[in-house]
Parts: C-alpha cells; structure tokens; sequence
C-alpha cells in the first residue's frame, strides 16, 4: 500500500483522476491502518510504562493517584535488591532455569532424534504419548509425585524434585525438536552413515550442528517455563524460604510490603526484566519456535 | 531398516541392534514416562479409593472420595463453572483478538518489526509479575486503570476485589498476553496464495468477501488449533487466578498460610487449584486425586480432539 507514497510524485498532468482516488484510498487506508496499530500499541506498552513509573515513586506518591513520579525515587531498586532473600531467589532461579533447560536439552535430543530419523514399531504411539503428555497439567499427577520426593527421598523444600526429571526428557522439548529435525533432509543423515559415523556420532556432528536454530528455540522455552514456573516451586520449595525461586518469592514481596506498590512493581520489572532481555538477543529462534509448535504441516 | 525378512542370522542380529539402538535413544524417555508419568498416575488411581492424610497409612475408602468431591465439596461445581465461563468469554475473546492482531500487524507496512516485537513483549512476562502487574493497575483505590475511567466519568468497576468482574480482568491480563497467538496467526495469514486474493479480487469481491471467502477458509484449521490449545490452558489455568485472588485478598503468603481460594467469591477458582486446596491445605489426598483425574480426563478429550485433525500437529516425517 506504501509503494503509492514511496514513488516520486508524477506530474500533475498525468494523473488520471481514477489513478488520484486509488492513491487517496491507499493513503487513507495506511493512515487507518498505522492509526489502529498505535493504539494496540498503547495497550500492549502502557501496562509496562505505569509499571515502571510506580516503581520510581516515593512509598507516599504510590498511594496516590498521581502518575509521574515525583521525585523520581531510583533507590527503590536498590532496597528491593537488599530485601533479605531477593539475590537468594535469583540464584536458586538460575539453577533451576539454568540447570533445567541444559538437562532438558541433552535428554531430549536423542528421543526427538529417534522419533524424527529411525523406522521402528511403535514409532507413532510414543509420538502419540509424547504429544498427550504435553497437553497434560503438572497437577494430575503431583500427589504421588509429591509423596514420593517428600516422604520418600527427603527432599522438600530443595529445588531437586524439579530438576531431575528434567534428565529424562520433556514432551514439549522432544515434540518440538522432533518437527525441526524431520526437516533435516535424510541424505545428510545417510552420507554420515556412509562415512562410518555410528548414530551418536551422526547425531552429534552432523545434526546437532544442523538443528541449532531448534535447539536455541527448545533451550529458550525452557528457560523461560522454569523462569516462570509458579506451581512447581509453590509445591516443593513453600516451605522453605532459601529454595525460593522469583516467580514464587515475587508475591510474598507484596505480602510483606503490604500496600508498598512502588517496591512491589520495582521487583515484578526486575523479574519481568531478564525475559525481556534474553527475548531480544534471541528473538528470531524465539519467533521460529513459537511458529513451529504446530503450524506447520 | 528392519524391513526384509529376517532370515540369515546376520540379518537377524542386525534386527537385534538396531531394536538396542532405538530403545538406548528412547531411554531418557522410556524411563521418564515410567517413572514420572505411568506410575504415578495409577498411583493418583488408587488413591482417588483410599483415605490418605500422609501421616496415617491409607486406608480403603471406596467411592466416598468421590462422592465427597461431586457432591459435598464446595468448590468442585464453582471451578468448573468458571471454567467454562472462561472457555465460552475467554479462549474466545483470546482467538478473535489474536487474530485481529495477526490481521493488522500484516497491514502495516511502516515499523513492522517495531510494531511486532511491542505486541508480542506482554507475552513474555512471566505469569506471576503480569497478574501482580494487573493487580496493581487494576486495583479500585488508587489503580491507574481506574483513575484514568473516573477522570472521564465512567463508572469504575472492582475488577479484582469483585465477583463479577474478576474474571472479565482476568481476561483481560490474558488478552494482553495475546503474543503468541498473534505469531501463529501472522505466520499462517501469510502464507495464504496472493493468486486467491487476486482473483477474488478481479471478480469484484469487497473486503469482506475477500475476508470471508479466501481468508478465513485458508486459516481455518489454525483457529481450530488456537480453539482447542486454548480450551486445554483453559482447563489448567492456575498461577493467574490464584494470583490475583491472593494480592487482591491481601492474605500473606508463607509456609502454612492458610488461604481461602478463588477469591472473590469462589469467582477465580479453577480445578488444578482444587487439588492445591485438597491435598495440601487440607490433607485430603484421596479427594485431590479424584480431581486430578477429573482433570486428567478433561485434558485427553481436548488433546484427541487435536490429533484427530490430520496433519494439523504431526508433520509427516520419515
């Protein structure tokens, strides 16, 4: 639709009158369609920009109905950085996140792998399973689950009962390297083979290589479902304060400040904050990822 | 690989291998499956039948469980009627926004990365900062939201601290959140034929036509998909509702906290926080996992509703 405003303006003469009504419906249209999308824009961002806002306003102007802060208060941050147990809540978020999502990358590959390239019986039921344990909340089973790191193993309050499993794949992380690697053409995979590569190290030094973009986007996912993970945390770590994670610990910020918004909204940007930023340094894996989970086919 | 007949003993040894090659792939999940899905649901099986406080061994409790939780505990009918409130309002309003967003963002030719990355940004803010987020802007006393409708004489509603406007702000945090979606239906918008467009388009068709008879056909598997995905979230919506409830009620989290669910008024209960409330509030593990399988059996319908459209979610692969 632009193409009629990006071309140098003919002569005036040469303009039919037909030709003058198109490029004023499309100039129309555009100052339509740009006006439309300044406005969804206002709606996505201003929740951010109050957020941010509030959390640079003095304990009393939070209370208030003013939205600029006045002064601009910058050591909120720092005090929500000092509240005892907030640096504790980011480390045990990293590991958990961090050590998670390298788990969950090493224990899936060789299933998506097996599940997109080998011809075996029963390939299409494990997919099959594969597919229906994403769809399933973590709560059908947290009962035994439960019982079994808590009275069983001991482990309550630790971040453990999270973590391990993930050394034994996640449906979601298989399903969505399975749809990547099957767009690897097989000769590649054959000519490997043909060169004397065993499957490991077919997969290792010709596939892996090949998948990185899917790779980075199941890696993304990951990180970000343990990041943002509310319920795991609420069932194994609550009773323990030193195995908090952000996510969990974020809303006993707001228990303790009480009516403190202005400290509350500096820890949720500071929460929110690290996604964002992985999210811009990763965006086009992130992007493809998002398309892949089941779109394409 | 294993396809000729397995005559020679060659042949049959290399069957052999390449079945220990598979499985040695497989393991990871083999034994994840097992242990963390096969066994502990038939384990939620059995104790659906026992009483079970996690201190007393269990006991035989037969089908009292589950009359327990149909007809006795209150939250069970009031879970799965905002459950269904949010089906019907919710994963609606979430498939006609997204794909409104998908259509603009399509249109605009000017910024379009720009204008891409803002849209999408919200759905990236993990679900507890977006609900304390929303509990701030939208809370009655000094709230931005509710500031900015009273400075222009509209009468401002409770959101979060009343029963009948609770869920509407919960579908509004989740129409901000519209992000992936919006991904799905741009990509899928995109890759509808321009020839389509172009005859419809010689044939006179008007916008709407041209919407109605070449777009939405093309994309009508992909709203199918958002539908059904976004009946199953639906069924396990969890840390929002639980979320706002608990800010918007101001209880104090901590261990032992005992807190009532789906404040306001039961509005914001949803089942996977039934379970939280029967098996760890109340030690009730028995009825917990009545409504754990309830759940379970609401999720795999959904989930073979969305395997039997073909190609939709497996891609032929080989």
């Amino acid at each position: 639709m632009t193409h009629v405003l990006d071309k140098p303006a003919e002569s005036p003469a040469t303009v039919t009158p037909t030709a003058r009504t198109a490029r004023r419906r499309a100039l129309l249209e555009w100052i339509a369609v740009h006006s439309l999308g300044v406005a969804a824009a206002l709606f996505f961002t201003l929740p951010f920009v109050f957020v941010l806002l509030t959390s640079l306003m003095s304990d009393s102007q939070a209370l208030s109905r003013n939205l600029i802060p006045d002064p601009w208060q910058w050591d909120n941050y720092r005090r929500v950085l000092d509240t005892p147990g907030f640096l504790t809540w980011w480390r045990n978020t990293l590991l958990y996140a961090g050590l998670g999502t390298v788990l969950t990358v090493v224990s899936s590959l060789p299933v998506a792998y097996a599940l997109a390239k080998f011809r075996f019986r029963g390939r299409n039921l494990t997919l099959m399973l594969v597919i229906s344990m994403m769809m399933l909340p973590p709560q059908v089973v947290v009962i035994p689950m439960y019982l079994f790191w808590a009275k069983q193993l001991d482990l309550s309050g630790t971040l453990w009962p999270l973590i391990v499993p993930m050394a034994f794949g996640d449906a979601f992380s298989i399903f969505l390297l399975r749809q990547f690697l099957t767009t690897i053409p097989n000769e590649y995979v054959d000519a490997a083979k043909v060169d004397g590569c065993g499957e490991l190290r077919t997969l290792l030094r010709v596939v892996v290589p090949m998948a990185r973009p899917g790779i980075a986007a199941v890696a993304l996912f990951q990180f970000f479902y343990a990041w943002n993970d509310y319920f795991g945390p609420q069932i194994y770590a609550s009773e323990n304060p030193g195995a908090w994670t952000l996510s969990y610990g974020l809303e006993s910020f707001k228990g303790a400040h009480h009516t403190d918004w202005n400290l509350t909204m500096a820890a949720t940007l500071l929460v929110m904050a690290p996604v964002i930023l992985v999210f811009f340094f990763a965006q086009k894996a992130f992007v493809e990822g998002v398309t892949l989970t089941g779109v394409k086919g | 690989m294993s396809n000729s007949e397995p005559k020679s003993n060659t042949l049959r040894s290399k069957r052999r291998r390449s079945a220990l090659r598979t499985a040695a792939f497989l393991s990871p999940w083999l034994i994840g499956f097992t242990v963390f899905f096969a066994y502990p649901l038939l384990s939620t099986v059995y104790f659906s039948f026992m009483h079970y406080d996690g201190f007393k061994p269990p006991t035989w409790a037969g089908t009292r469980n589950w009359t327990y939780v149909f007809e006795h505990y209150p939250y069970f009918w009031p879970a799965l009627r905002n459950t269904l409130w949010l089906v019907l309002v919710m994963v609606t309003l979430r498939v006609l926004f997204g794909l409104g967003v998908g259509l603009l963002i399509t249109r605009i030719k000017t910024g379009t990365g720009v204008f891409r990355t803002l849209f999408y940004l919200p759905y990236l803010a993990p679900p507890v900062a977006a609900t304390m987020a929303f509990a701030f802007l939208l809370n009655p006393g000094t709230g931005p939201v509710n500031s900015l409708l009273e400075g222009v004489g509209i009468p401002a509603p409770g959101w979060f601290n009343d029963p009948a406007w609770s869920k509407p702000a919960l579908t509004l945090l989740a129409l901000w959140g519209v992000g992936d979606l919006m991904v799905i239906f741009m990509a899928a918008l995109l890759d509808v034929p321009k020839e389509q467009y172009e005859a419809a388009e010689l044939d006179g068709a008007s916008a709407w036509q041209r919407f109605r008879f070449v777009t939405l056909p093309n994309i009508s598997p992909i709203i199918m998909f958002a539908v059904v995905t976004g009946v199953i979230q639906t069924m396990q919506y969890y840390t929002q509702p639980l979320v706002a409830g608990k800010v918007a009620s101001g209880v104090i989290q901590g261990a032992g906290t005992l807190f009532e669910p789906g404040y306001p008024d039961r509005s914001t209960l949803t089942l996977p926080q039934l379970v939280y409330n029967l098996g760890f509030q109340r030690f009730d593990y028995g009825s917990a996992c009545v409504v754990a399988l309830v759940l379970f059996a609401l999720s795999m319908a959904f989930t073979a509703l969305l395997m039997r459209r073909r190609g939709g979610l497996i891609q032929a692969g080989d």
